[in-house]
């Protein structure tokens, strides 16, 4: 029996499991691109100058741009020890449809990078002076938003796997289509801090998680087939 | 009419009825030009507002819509060539993506220019239509450094397909993102409700102007899709023996 819901629900958690066993083992995975996120967080307030007026006007946008910008860092390993160890041949010829791996593995990505910069942005917030209300809208939208930026990312890592100087063509291919999630997140974010309402802002980007959802899937697998002819 | 879509996908057949049909485009768009770029800019009478600089949007406007028409027809191409498997739809579309990044371009300087005597700066972030032809430039950029980065030209094909297939999708989302972002460009006056809004001495070169570039950018991916073809099929043998009765 192949593509029957349990199987399918079977092999995307077995690789989530495998991937996250993977992390735990090497934790640096994790943990560099959060570090990556609190060090260019931290170069803004370096560079603009220790006014507190103007760090808490940029504190939104620069917690979003240093968010995508890890999110992006981490893309550019995730189908690339699969690609190296044959994992990924795996993948392809097993009997659980495609999508639903490609799926595990945004998850995954997600679950990786996604939280952790969620979890942690609270406490660059502080630095920039960000209230405590303003502060819960930054992890909403955070939350919201690196849902789209895994799986859209995850397309972007499925097309460059296996090709030579992959990191620079990755941003460049995913930072257009990301636009549209750091417009919404940092403006809603700078919205609530002026007390603007933000219901729509928050709406868009849960709809277009929603939408990236139910695409970026089945473009991951298509792209992972191509790259691997 | 499979057959007939079969033989005109054919590399061979396509290249030359690609050929006999350049003429028909450059002609009529060489005239529409013509015409246009000679009545917007002399016969025109000038804007009550913006002076002489309001004769820019017959570079501008063509250029703008051009930009966003060559992104549909090479992700149309692209999706063609990826669920049909046909090579020349590839062709087509790794041949519209360089011009469309022109036209991006000019649009992109064209309004620029424009913009220092009307808003007193060279660029306004605050303008939606300005940001969104950047990211459609970076868009382009995506793909073209994508499609050079793959050697094998099969699998260049494909991956750049997927890209352009989800970039269409997020097009309108990014248009739509900018421009709830906010908005200084003047609304639409050529499309709304009630006809367009503007004189008619200035609105038909505009007009010849648009279908004039459409030509030009017809006879351009034709000719350029007739060069892609050719690489393409360089080592096959209706190429060499093309080459070989024509004698050089």
């Amino acid at each position: 029996m192949t593509g029957d819901a349990p199987a399918m629900l079977a092999g995307m958690l077995g690789v989530i499991r495998r991937d996250l066993l993977l992390a735990w083992k090497r934790p640096g995975d994790i943990l560099n691109p959060l570090f990556f996120f609190v060090m260019v967080a931290a170069l803004f307030p370096l560079a603009v100058g220790p006014s507190p007026e103007q760090l808490e006007f940029s504190g939104p946008a620069v917690l979003w741009v240093a968010a995508l910008l890890a999110m992006l860092l981490s893309l550019n390993s995730l189908f690339l020890s699969d690609f190296e160890d044959g994992s990924l041949d795996q993948m392809l010829v097993s009997p659980v449809p495609l999508p639903a791996l490609a799926l595990g593995k945004s998850i995954m990505h997600w679950l990786t990078s996604g939280l952790p910069l969620v979890l942690i942005s609270p406490v660059v917030a502080i630095t920039f002076r960000m209230p405590a209300s303003v502060t819960g809208f930054l992890m909403i939208t955070l939350l919201l938003g690196t849902i789209s930026l895994s799986l859209l990312g995850s397309i972007g890592a499925a097309l460059t796997v296996g090709l030579h100087r992959g990191t620079a063509l990755l941003s460049l291919l995913i930072l257009p289509l990301a636009m549209p999630v750091l417009i919404f997140g940092a403006r809603t974010v700078s919205l609530v801090a002026a007390g603007d309402g933000v219901a729509g802002g928050l709406y868009f980007l849960g709809a277009y998680a929603v939408l990236v959802l139910s695409f970026a899937p089945f473009a991951t697998a298509a792209a992972l087939r191509i790259s691997n002819e | 009419m499979w057959k007939f879509i079969h033989k005109l996908a054919s590399p061979p057949h396509f290249y030359g009825l690609a050929a006999s049909m350049i003429p028909w485009f450059v002609v009529p768009g060489l005239f529409l030009v013509a015409y246009g770029a000679y009545a917007g800019l002399f016969v025109a009478p000038m804007d009550y507002q913006q002076g002489d600089a309001f004769r820019i949007i017959y570079v501008h406007v063509p250029s703008a819509y051009l930009s966003m028409m060559t992104y549909m027809i090479m992700a149309t191409s692209a999706g063609i060539g990826l669920i049909w498997r046909i090579k020349l739809a590839h062709a087509v579309a790794a041949a519209a993506a360089p011009i469309g990044a022109w036209f991006t371009f000019l649009a992109l300087a064209t309004g620029s220019i424009w913009g220092k005597p009307m808003w007193g700066t060279w660029w306004e972030w605050g303008d939606p239509r300005l940001t969104s032809e950047l990211i459609m430039l970076f868009l382009y950029f995506g793909y073209m450094a994508l499609r050079g980065a793959i050697d094998d030209t099969a699998k260049a094909d494909k991956s750049s397909a997927v890209l352009a297939l989800v970039g269409a999708v997020n097009v309108p989302i990014i248009h739509f993102s900018v421009e709830w972002w906010s908005s200084l460009h003047q609304g639409p006056t050529l499309v709304r409700k009630g006809g367009p809004a503007m004189d008619t001495a200035m609105l038909y070169p505009l007009l010849a102007m648009i279908l004039g570039f459409t030509f030009l950018f017809g006879a351009l991916l034709l000719r350029r899709v007739r060069a892609e073809v050719l690489y393409r099929e360089r080592r096959t043998r209706w190429v060499r023996e093309m080459i070989l009765s024509k004698g050089t």
